[in-house]
């Protein structure tokens, strides 16, 4: 008798150690919920801000995109928001930035995975951490109060030396600061040096092995193993490193703001001064009321759509990749 | 007698010279380039972190002391001396606070990606949107919580900040950690399902405490990331010049806010408070990275 009483008291016990039914519904759809928060937050970020710049695109129309006048507070007549000069700081300054970084993140990547010994791959290693731990707006301080007077005459050489060239010398017009596109775009390229280095190391360590020693064994030297197998075999993740650094310097904002010269213009001259969209943003906010600060939101909207975009087509190629890598090597 | 063989010698009659001699003047000049311009590359990286770190010492250190560390920021640009307490409270409180907020929902994100959603359309594009959520510029975040936080309560706070940070700590925290439990073995959840655990016990105490050391290093790294963000900042925060230790109720600062104001006057008193507060930023910064690593290097679960 009593037995059979204590059998379901200790099943329940048991039963109620390893946890309830309802906690496991509960548990599950919590887990998804805070999941699915990425997704709400992206998407409200884009009704919010949308929202709320609405009555400068509504003033400006498509000419918010193709007018390169920003003028905020006229003497006279209505204020004017043009993003043009802007989107092309943001992108002169992002390519400068690819132009010097990518080589040396490749660079990097193959030293780290084909070339360094054993004890130099760790303190690399480091290094690339390292620089990616320093904050950016520390990086905008160096580059306000060191790099930019220090590459004055580096700029003024090259100017002298170039600038008399016929198109050519247009890149290399005369110099008035050191805050110029040129030293935006060279800080960039410090900053996103990490980040294309680390993706690019990934995919190259994706390159069978059976690949490379076949190269090898054929006869080839490391650097035409380099060319005929990890370069074939990554271009594809390459690609999107190089895209999500694209996406980094694009939205980069003190380091820019603090080097770009803050002036609104478009120019060949790579020693002008200029100004980002992000950087726009960050200076101007804090004076700004009314359709001026809807416009600043504007600008935060072409931004974000831009980025995404971007991250989007880069997380893809990148995935593609490393499916095909995978796929090759099973 | 046996005639014994001549002294083997290279390379055998017939056979092709595989010596590195052997190898055409140019494709033997290539190679070098190649690899000297690899170690130049090395080297480029080395030199900027180099010199930031050098100068952030050298001119960082001579601001430095005790007064530096506690005493409120001067509200003149032009005054020498004073200090950086505010914005230190600040950064600390924030960054804090952001943590809390962000860590905990991180890890349940990712415990869904990972123990849940796995392979389903649904979970990845979870996946996809936190990488690209990672993408996102702070400048945009930091909008996006102007407008949906500090136009709603009517004022700049610390709390705003600390909302802007979690914003972008958050998918972080979500692809790190969700790493570090696809590296949980599959039989730890196996011995616990048999002992008749249900998932989510099985999950919050046998997966969970089994990778919470990479959780933390991970978590961590976000942290220290955002210690260092300006822009979200400097549009929700404010300015205050003496330390404020409620973050719900107006301006605050932070250190990163200050190094950026600071840095864009032209007076020597201001640039230098700027280099004094980058060395204490770097330092805290730092702290939180090496703690990171340390924990992940001493508790990491063996990779199989």
């Amino acid at each position: 008798m009593t037995l059979t009483n204590k059998t379901p008291a200790s099943r329940s016990a048991l039963a109620q150690r390893g946890g309830s039914a309802l906690g496991d519904r509960v548990f599950s759809w919590w887990t998804l919920g805070t999941g699915l928060l990425v997704l709400a937050i992206l998407g409200l970020i884009l009704i919010t801000t949308v929202r709320e710049a609405w009555p400068a695109f509504d003033a400006m129309g498509p000419r918010f995109l193709t007018e390169r006048i920003w003028d905020p507070n006229p003497a006279t007549g209505e204020a004017i928001f043009g993003a043009l000069s802007f989107a092309y700081g943001t992108a002169i300054s992002s390519l400068i930035a690819l132009l010097f970084a990518v080589p040396v993140s490749v660079g990097i990547a193959l030293f780290l995975t084909e070339l360094a010994p054993r004890r130099l791959r760790g303190p690399a290693v480091t290094v690339i951490d390292l620089l990616a731990a320093v904050p950016s707006v520390v990086f905008g301080l160096w580059g306000i109060l060191v790099v930019a007077p220090a590459m004055v005459p580096v700029y003024q050489g090259l100017h002298d030396l170039l600038g008399g060239v016929p198109v050519l010398g247009r890149l290399f017009g005369p110099v008035s600061s050191g805050r110029n596109f040129m030293t935006a775009g060279l800080i960039l390229a410090i900053m996103i040096t990490p980040i294309v280095t680390s993706i690019t190391r990934e995919v190259f360590s994706t390159v069978p092995r059976a690949d490379k020693d076949a190269a090898l064994a054929l006869g080839a030297t490391r650097w035409e193993m380099i060319r005929g197998a990890v370069f074939p075999h990554s271009f594809g993740g390459v690609v999107g490193a190089v895209m999500l650094g694209l996406g980094r310097a694009m939205g980069e904002t003190i380091a820019v703001a603090l080097v770009i010269g803050g002036a609104t213009n478009i120019s060949a001259n790579l020693f002008a001064p200029g100004n980002s969209m992000a950087a726009v943003i960050v200076q101007q906010f804090g004076e700004s009321t009314g359709t001026f600060t809807a416009a600043l939101i504007g600008l935060g909207v072409v931004l974000f759509a831009m980025t995404v975009l971007i991250n989007v087509l880069a997380q893809t190629v990148v995935r593609r990749a490393e499916a095909r890598m995978k796929g090759s090597v099973a | 007698m046996t005639v014994t063989a001549p002294p083997a010698t290279r390379p055998a009659a017939g056979g092709p010279d595989l010596t590195r001699a052997a190898l055409s003047g140019r494709r033997r000049f290539t190679n070098h380039l190649a690899t000297a311009a690899i170690w130049a590359a090395v080297l480029l990286a080395v030199i900027p972190l180099a010199l930031v770190t050098y100068t952030v010492i050298s001119k960082g250190g001579g601001v430095m002391s005790l007064s530096f560390l506690t005493e409120d920021i001067p509200n003149s640009y032009r005054r020498v001396g004073g200090g950086m307490a505010p914005a230190i409270v600040g950064t600390l409180l924030i960054t804090g606070a952001a943590a809390l907020m962000a860590i905990p929902l991180g890890v349940f994100g990712a415990i869904y990606l990972n123990e849940y959603g796995k392979q389903r359309p649904l979970a990845r594009v979870i996946r996809l949107m936190a990488d690209v959520m990672t993408g996102v510029p702070s400048i945009v975040m930091g909008l996006f919580v102007y407008i949906s936080w500090v136009l709603l309560v009517g004022q700049q706070t610390g709390f705003a900040g600390a909302l802007a940070l979690a914003c972008l700590m958050l998918p972080v925290v979500i692809r790190s950690s969700e790493e570090m439990l696809r590296l949980v073995p599959e039989e730890l959840r196996q011995a616990s399902m048999a002992l008749g655990a249900r998932k989510w016990k099985t999950t919050l105490t046998v997966v969970l405490p089994a990778a919470i050391s990479g959780i933390t290093s991970g978590s961590l790294l976000a942290v220290a990331r955002a210690a260092g963000e300006t822009a979200p900042i400097i549009i929700v925060t404010g300015i205050v010049f003496s330390p404020n230790w409620n973050l719900f109720d107006g301006s605050n600062t932070a250190l990163p806010a200050q190094i950026f104001r600071n840095a864009s006057t032209s007076f020597p008193a201001a640039q230098d408070r700027a280099w004094g507060a980058a060395l204490t930023l770097i330092v805290i910064v730092l702290g939180f990275t090496i703690i990171a690593r340390f924990i992940s290097s001493r508790f990491a679960i063996k990779e199989r």
